[in-house]
């Protein structure tokens, strides 16, 4: 690991402060991908400002029903708060299915937000890699890619983005706040990541010196009812192939509310707008469920190695949709 | 050079150090504590595991700087049912993994008391019985290269059951 100056942050004025105007400095959270990063030589930063001890750590409820999560809520200690395992299942069983628990102790909400992807070319630094390296290739193209994206991918970069907890919030519409010595920014969550491109360094829309002070949840009735799968290549402790986070109404037998998103896809929390316009209004049956899902990932694009992830990312949806209707009979 | 000082196994601990020493590296080559082990170095294995103010965390993965004033209990400061049942129950071949399956064990049972929901506890329900699949899934962070985990668990449902009849008597 490189040597780097240490700052250790108590407010954000002192933490926006100290990385204005070094544009090589880090914020440094719970550690987990950050120091890991470090270690590779992956990530180099000059200054790490130490952001463990800022007091955003609430999660509180707001008064238009909504809900405020600090930017250092522990993903671990967020999964068990009452306010998300009852108004948003989805998210606490989103967070509950990524990493270990060790891990989860440690991540905070805004350092999931800020993950990289666990592309293996990215963490080679022997390979070409054009989020790594801009301009040196992409060997996941011609290589192994069997975890790699199908939608909104470019020539330049095949990655993922790993959070789970990030889907859970695409579909919930979350907002990100961030602030910097300019002042405060709110990001809708479906804006906060960005597509490859040609840059696909760039992963945020957060500038260098923006800190990600909370996430703030809308309120969401439909979220009552919702669900989180993920498929894997183990029960347990490994990234998502695919993953659907999902929230349904069914009034009568009409789709009367739905919202879907998807992970292990993209290198975005990917929210399947086009499977919700063909699922809203429609009946709630297996055959709209399966037309909604195939309107979706028609714009796939794979690799022989990650052809597989279009088929399996809409029996995904199907089986969680049909879950939901059960699952809402019964309430 | 930072100043940093940890309680440890309930006694305070004081070093200078530069700043990307992890806090594994700490309690190994500053503190002298090699019950925790550098597996993997990356998360991944958690070997290294300690526990934090009574919570467990990768101590590979963290910094020392950043533990400033907190409390560290490594397996040289635990004492507990839990080392002999996992004696009892062969939770251990080469014993590499163990301080760290302890730990985290350790730092399970305290979640699992407080009512902490695993991926497979149905998110508007309370944990209910710690069962194999609860605790094959709350452990899915520690790995066991011998293949221990049957006797793993077993000694960890063992000290649980302690536990349980320890609240009820």
């Amino acid at each position: 690991m490189k040597s780097f100056a240490y700052v250790s942050a108590r407010d954000v004025p002192t933490a926006v402060s100290a990385i204005a105007g070094s544009p090589n400095a880090k914020f440094l959270g719970g550690g987990t991908n950050l120091v890991d990063l470090m270690r590779g030589n992956i990530e180099q930063p000059d200054t790490i400002v130490d952001i463990t001890r800022l007091p955003l750590t609430g999660v509180d409820l707001l008064p238009d029903g909504g809900v405020r999560i600090g930017a250092l809520v522990r993903n671990s200690h967020l999964a068990a708060h009452p306010l998300i395992r009852s108004r948003y299942p989805v998210l606490s069983q989103a967070i509950l299915l990524g990493a270990s628990a060790q891990l989860r102790n440690m991540a905070t909400v805004g350092g999931n937000l800020l993950q990289r992807t666990r592309c293996l070319y990215f963490y080679d630094t022997a390979a070409a890699c054009n989020k790594r390296a801009p301009g040196s290739g992409c060997d996941a193209i011609g290589g192994f890619n069997r975890n790699h994206a199908i939608l909104g991918v470019s020539d330049n970069c095949l990655a993922t983005h790993p959070s789970d907890m990030c889907v859970a919030l695409a579909m919930l519409d979350a907002t990100v706040e961030v602030e910097s010595t300019r002042g405060v920014r709110r990001i809708p969550m479906n804006e906060f990541h960005v597509l490859p491109g040609d840059t696909p360094h760039v992963e945020t829309s957060l500038a260098a010196d923006e800190l990600v002070t909370a996430v703030e949840l809308p309120s969401v009735a439909v979220a009552a009812n919702s669900r989180y799968r993920k498929v894997r290549d183990r029960a347990s402790y490994a990234f998502a192939l695919v993953s659907v986070a999902a929230a349904l109404e069914v009034t009568g037998t009409t789709v009367t509310q739905v919202r879907l998103a998807l992970g292990g896809v993209s290198a975005k929390p990917w929210r399947a707008t086009k499977a919700e316009e063909v699922l809203l209004g429609a009946p709630a049956t297996e055959e709209s469920f399966r037309q909604a899902a195939a309107a979706e990932l028609a714009a796939a694009t794979a690799r022989p190695g990650n052809e597989f992830k279009i088929g399996l990312a809409e029996r995904t949806i199907v089986a969680v949709l049909r879950e939901l209707v059960t699952k809402g009979d019964a309430a | 050079m930072v100043d940093v000082t940890i309680r440890v196994n309930g006694q305070a601990r004081s070093l200078d150090i530069p700043p990307q020493v992890s806090l594994l590296d700490a309690l190994r080559e500053r503190f002298g504590l090699t019950g925790p082990k550098k597996g993997c170095d990356q998360g991944a294995c958690g070997a290294c595991t300690v526990l934090a103010d009574g919570e467990r965390i990768n101590s590979c993965l963290a910094l020392a700087v950043q533990y400033d004033g907190r409390e560290i209990t490594t397996i040289e400061g635990v004492d507990d049912p839990l080392q002999t049942a996992f004696v009892r129950n062969d939770g251990l071949q080469c014993g590499y993994c163990t301080p760290g399956q302890i730990c985290s064990a350790l730092g399970m049972l305290a979640e699992y008391k407080d009512g902490a929901p695993s991926a497979v506890t149905e998110p508007d329900a309370d944990p209910g019985e710690l069962t194999e699949e609860e605790i094959r899934e709350r452990m899915s962070g520690n790995l066991c290269r011998c293949g221990a985990y049957n006797g793993i668990v077993k000694a960890i449902q063992e000290t649980a059951a302690l536990d349980t009849e320890e609240v009820s008597s």
